[in-house]
């Protein structure tokens, strides 16, 4: 998982301007796996009150595959990113995985609790899934 | 036009920084407004040389600092035309002020069945607060609506009034649409039906000479921070006939006349709505705002500010795909837009890494949003101290969005 960390680091490397940082972010909102609009729901909403994220979380095999969207492209850029890091894991290893990317390419500001975009909301809801499925797998 | 903008920029300390490599844009100042040095200065002097709790010592700093808050109070009683300093009542700013008034007047006067009025671009601030109360006393908000262009419209108002009315709630001003509302109008109506006038003035006071006598509004509230002033200092302005009356809204220090544990009896006006240890230093930076506003003259400033938006709203309609929203033929310098299916928080997110300051989202007027059936917008709100120059800036920057996004 720190592989792909560092390979999204390493991406964002080349880039010293901000707009390239983010013309970036929003090719790659389009790697983001189309969520289906039935999922689109307040069920699954994070709301950050400036743009919104849905996020939904599956058990295949023993792993967590995370479907997710939002509706400004930014956030679905970074969206696609924490996907990338954290999607078909294992429950375990979200929970250990320390998001060192954020920092390391700039991105801290988007997660701070003041930006209101539901990333911050978004990570901790992805780790609350983890949590879910690993007590409900300890219990199987 | 005859408006030194360069000589007033640098009063503005903050405005030469850059941000993100650009020298600042600074189109925010529909939120809080940057401040000038005399301002900074009399807050700085004032910690420094000043400091010391009001109406409490006998010692020299104490009196000296009662003498300062006492002084601010009578500057602002002098730039509102209010009619006596017991009618200006210090609070943490407009907020702060809604809600004491809300509370008080709720208290006095709303039972079952009465009803608040409203409109439906009011700023939450100026909606929360009698929803609360009305929820406490079983008293109903009715809401003016407004029309496309932003306008309230006044035959629904003449429609809401009734003799259930206890109160009409209104901004002077909306922060989002830039419209300046029919005040007098809604004085002159409601006063026929014998209903007080609240007007929510946060965003007026910038913009427009207040005189609250010749507006005749019974009550006026507004922020020190976006009349260029400090933090946590704002003015509930109410008719000393009616504040008289009306109950204190916070019990502690200073609102008191004699206190036992049997019995409290309440000081006089403006003290009675001042508990606790008030933001005399706050005062004073306040008064010292209006002073610099004063010396530079609200006519001037209205002015240039309206040439201001003339040019920011032929040039931001030169971008394609972008509508604004608020187009009242009375407005002020606050242009609130979209640009055609790209998100105002992907599009404020550029602009900040492109030094320009806007902001984005429902601008605490989620009513206004539902009306244009929309989840936000991108505001700009332009200060005396922008310049056309910088306008420019934003007209790039947006086509530079478009290319991005686009």
């Amino acid at each position: 998982m720190n592989e792909i960390q560092e390979e999204i680091i390493a991406e964002f490397d080349v880039f010293e301007d901000w707009l390239d940082k983010y013309n970036f972010l929003i090719e790659i909102s389009n790697d983001l796996p189309i969520m289906d609009p039935v999922y689109k729901t307040n069920e699954y909403l994070i709301n950050g009150c400036q743009s919104k994220v849905w996020l939904r979380a599956d058990l295949v095999d023993g792993k967590i595959r995370f479907t997710a969207d939002s509706d400004a492209i930014i956030t679905k850029g970074i969206v696609s990113l924490l996907v990338r890091v954290l999607s078909e894991r294992d429950p375990e290893e979200i929970l250990d995985t320390e998001l060192v990317f954020i920092d390391r390419i700039g991105l801290r500001q988007n997660l701070s609790p003041t930006r209101s975009n539901g990333l911050l909301s978004m990570v901790k809801q992805m780790k609350l899934y983890a949590l879910a499925y690993k007590t409900k797998m300890a219990q199987q | 036009m005859d408006f030194n903008v360069d000589k007033i920029r640098r009063d503005f300390p903050i405005l030469s920084q850059k941000v993100h490599g650009h020298p600042i844009v600074y189109f925010d100042n529909g939120a809080t407004t940057q401040k000038p040095r005399q301002v900074i200065e009399t807050v700085n002097r004032y910690y420094k040389e000043e400091n010391a709790s009001i109406h409490r010592g006998v010692h020299f700093l104490s009196e000296r600092s009662t003498e300062t808050y006492e002084k601010a109070r009578e500057k602002v009683r002098k730039y509102i035309n209010a009619a006596s300093t017991n009618e200006v009542i210090f609070t943490s700013g407009t907020t702060g002020s809604i809600n004491a008034l809300a509370f008080s007047f709720g208290e006095k006067h709303l039972v079952p069945g009465t009803e608040v009025i409203i409109s439906e671009m009011e700023h939450h601030s100026n909606i929360v607060p009698w929803q609360m109360v009305c929820e406490r006393k079983g008293a109903s908000l009715k809401v003016i609506p407004f029309n496309i262009k932003g306008e309230l419209v006044m035959a629904e108002f003449k429609k809401l009034l009734s003799d259930k009315t206890r109160i009409v709630a209104v901004t002077h001003i909306s922060n989002s649409l830039g419209t300046i509302n029919p005040v007098r109008e809604i004085i002159r109506l409601a006063h026929k039906s014998g209903v007080p006038v609240l007007l929510d003035g946060a965003q007026a006071m910038p913009h427009e000479s207040i005189d609250v006598q010749d507006l005749d509004a019974d009550f006026y509230a507004f922020s020190g921070h976006k009349v260029y002033g400090p933090n946590g200092i704002g003015v509930l302005y109410g008719k000393e006939k009616l504040l008289y009356d009306l109950p204190p809204y916070q019990g502690g220090g200073d609102m008191v006349d004699c206190v036992s544990f049997e019995r409290t009896t309440y000081n006089q006006l403006p003290f009675k709505f001042e508990a606790g240890t008030m933001n005399y230093i706050g005062a004073a930076g306040l008064a010292a705002a209006l002073d610099y506003i004063g010396g530079i003259g609200l006519e001037r400033i209205r002015e240039y500010e309206r040439y201001l938006l003339e040019y920011a709203t032929m040039k931001l309609m030169t971008v394609p795909g972008l509508e604004i929203y608020g187009n009242a033929a009375n407005k002020i310098s606050i242009l609130s837009f979209l640009l055609d299916g790209i998100h105002p928080y992907d599009a404020g997110m550029v602009l900040d890494k492109l030094g320009i300051a806007v902001r984005t989202g429902t601008h605490c007027t989620q009513p206004v949003m539902d009306h244009f059936k929309i989840t936000g917008t991108l505001r700009a709100s332009l200060a005396f101290y922008n310049t056309t120059g910088e306008i420019d800036r934003l007209h790039a920057g947006l086509h530079r969005v478009r290319e991005m996004f686009g």
